[in-house]
């Protein structure tokens, strides 16, 4: 028997989403085997997971302040992942969003605080926006692979915070302990609800994304540039600048996030301000197929995991490594069922009764 | 003079483990797949190597077990990426966040654990017969362990494979044109997965390297971006195995430059010198889109999926 792969030519979104549900789920069963073969008890271990994610008042809004960097650096990315340009430099926009927000918040520390917060947001989005810019420049200009260029100033930005920390900005009354001095109190934001108002700033973030990429010429130049550069060309898109601004809107969101981690959880600027956000961003955004509400979903199903990921740590031993294995897993899983939504296997017997596309 | 050769031979030891993932990767690139796990795979091979070797001793078994871990890992990323057709930027990003994850998972029990005697001693540097006699050259290049002597012969072998014999013809014609070559007889998806699995393992092997010699203790995320920077050196090394030599050696130089600066008692923050590789990894992949010429071109079909049904 032949067995045959046939392009589909529609898929129901109730359909396409049943498939991502089922691939999650396989995935939850393959770590459940994987945690089985530790000798513990898979069910119990995912009962423990959403009760360190949601068992208490407290750690319900621990989830929340986890999922707020997570949507507000996915919708970033969203913006350059929809255009085909792949910034995994979210972790590098996020460090320099947040080390621009900082200096203004340590060189003025006396500006009223309304003035003061909204200097901050500015500075972090032109820090992460201008930390975008190298890579989109080189990408426009010369067709330089983005990949590697946004990869590579993670870590240069990661030293550059380091540096900081470790050298001219160290706090002389930290006692010789390498820490950058806390913000005052007008450098950090506002709590509305028992949590900081990142949580309003992120929702207001996603109906702004989702408008600009939905309903405006800009958002929809982007969307053509990533089916077809050539289609874009004949259009008339001026590419080169979309690429741009496309990029300095996805670096500024992440430096937005920066800039909350480290005024609203922090209190200050340290080398663990991203706490690997920008890497998880990628997933949450690949997994909401680039919808912004989806993604404010997704992220906060992730702040989930990474809050329950970090119970199980304390009740079961198991390191906290086990969650972004998990998030490999789920990712690995949702990648392959891709191929279920776009594709159906049909053996050979059957082949003449499907329209083949 | 004594000063430079210890340099440069620190260099060669230096640049090892990016020789083996920048050669795996050229493999996995070559038939058109743009496996961006590479530093997922280093870690999933450098911590099965640690740990076979922590518990048999035995320097074969390390370097087999980091071998099977980084095919294992490239073997996912071909099943999503070949069989199933997806993304492959993403694929490969997801195989980097897994393997990282494995390798703080497996790698929890291990910390603050040395590479065994009976592995020190068989990776303990020695002199070639005559090669290491050579003035200058001697030195730097042929009084070191095993493991960079096989870093030489996998970089000439993999260059006779791919330019001197049919095989890798072949490969050289499934990642330009993969249609015309599925044409011409060749099975496409069979070359696909076998050069995956091996740059995957080469990549296992290049980990094995960091945790078994170079460091040599187990430390959690041991690779530190270095699996990333293999990646630019491809594209360095125009996808041929000769130049990756250079390349890999060029990088490892980078990478202790700053102990070197200090120890000479000039005073940079270690922070600042130690962005220097990610910065000439940028400075290089901006001069080599610089000038675009046919051979540093990238194989032609490299990163798009390639099926029958829509030829």
């Amino acid at each position: 028997m032949e067995i045959r792969i046939i392009k589909r030519s529609d898929v129901g979104k109730t359909e396409s989403i049943m498939i991502r549900i089922v691939a999650v789920a396989l995935a939850l069963f393959a770590a459940g085997l994987l945690i089985a073969f530790m000798k513990l008890n898979p069910i119990e271990v995912y009962v423990s997971m959403l009760k360190g994610a949601f068992g208490s008042a407290y750690r319900f809004r621990e989830t929340i302040i986890k999922a707020i960097p997570l949507i507000i650096t996915s919708l970033g990315i969203a913006v350059a992942f929809k255009m085909q340009f792949w910034n995994i430099g979210g972790e590098g926009q996020i460090a320099m969003g947040a080390f621009l927000a900082s200096f203004v918040a340590l060189k003025f520390p006396d500006l009223p605080k309304p003035i003061l917060l909204l200097l901050m947001i500015i500075a972090g989005f032109i820090g992460g926006g201008l930390w975008a810019l190298p890579p989109a420049y080189f990408k426009a200009k010369l067709g330089t692979n983005e990949t590697i260029i946004t990869l590579m100033m993670n870590y240069i930005a990661l030293k550059w915070i380091t540096f900081l920390q470790y050298g001219p900005w160290k706090d002389p009354a930290a006692l010789g302990f390498p820490k950058i001095p806390n913000f005052s109190d007008n450098a950090i934001l506002p709590k509305l609800l028992g949590i900081h108002i990142g949580w309003v700033m992120a929702l207001a973030l996603a109906v702004i994304i989702y408008f600009f990429m939905n309903h405006t010429k800009k958002g929809y130049e982007i969307a053509v540039i990533g089916e077809s550069e050539k289609t874009a060309q004949y259009a008339g898109i001026n590419i080169k600048k979309t690429i741009l601004i496309a990029v300095m809107i996805s670096g500024g969101l992440c430096g937005l996030t920066g800039m909350i981690q480290a005024s609203a959880v922090s209190n200050t600027l340290n080398v663990g301000i991203t706490g690997g956000v920008g890497f998880t961003a990628i997933i949450t955004t690949w997994l909401s197929a680039l919808s912004a509400p989806i993604i404010i979903m997704v992220s906060f199903l992730f702040a989930a995991l990474i809050q329950g990921g970090s119970y199980i740590q304390t009740a079961f031993g198991i390191p906290e490594a086990a969650a972004s294995m998990l998030q490999g897993i789920i990712l690995f899983f949702v990648l392959g069922s891709e191929f279920f939504v776009k594709y159906t296997v049909v053996f050979h017997s059957s082949v003449l009764k499907k329209e083949a596309n | 003079m004594e000063l430079w050769i210890s340099f440069f031979a620190a260099a060669v030891v230096a640049g090892t483990p990016l020789l083996f993932a920048t050669l795996g990767e050229i493999m996995t690139e070559r038939s058109g797949n743009l496996n961006l796990g590479v530093e997922g795979m280093m870690l999933m091979g450098a911590v099965m190597g640690f740990q076979i070797g922590l518990s048999t001793g035995n320097p074969a078994f390390a370097l087999l077990a980091a071998m099977v871990a980084g095919a294992v890992g490239a073997a996912i990323f071909a099943f999503l990426t070949v069989t199933l057709r997806a993304n492959q930027v993403v694929s490969g990003l997801s195989l980097t966040i897994f393997g990282t994850g494995f390798s703080s998972f497996a790698g929890q029990k291990l910390i603050g654990q040395v590479t065994p005697e009976s592995i020190k001693a068989f990776f303990k540097p020695f002199s070639m017969p005559l090669l290491g006699d050579i003035p200058f050259l001697g030195p730097i290049f042929f009084r070191q362990d095993v493991f960079v002597y096989i870093g030489y012969i996998t970089a000439i072998a993999f260059g006779i494979y791919l330019y001197k014999t049919n095989k890798g013809l072949n490969l050289r014609a499934i990642g330009e044109n993969p249609g015309a070559a599925d044409a011409a007889g060749i099975n496409v998806t069979l070359y696909k997965y076998v050069h995956i699995l091996i740059g995957g393992a080469l990549c296992g092997l290049g980990g094995a390297y960091l945790s078994l010699v170079y460091v040599p203790a187990w430390q959690d995320y041991v690779t530190a971006g270095r699996g990333w920077i293999a990646v630019a050196l491809v594209i360095f090394a125009a996808w041929n195995p000769y130049k990756a030599l250079l390349g890999a050696y060029f990088f490892g130089g980078l990478d202790i430059i700053g102990f070197r600066i200090q120890g000479k008692g000039i005073h940079i923050s270690q922070y600042l010198i130690d962005m220097l590789p990610y910065i000439v990894t940028i400075v290089v992949l901006v001069a080599v889109s610089l000038k675009k010429s046919k051979e540093n071109s990238p194989p032609r079909s490299l990163g798009t999926p390639y099926f029958r049904e829509e030829r």
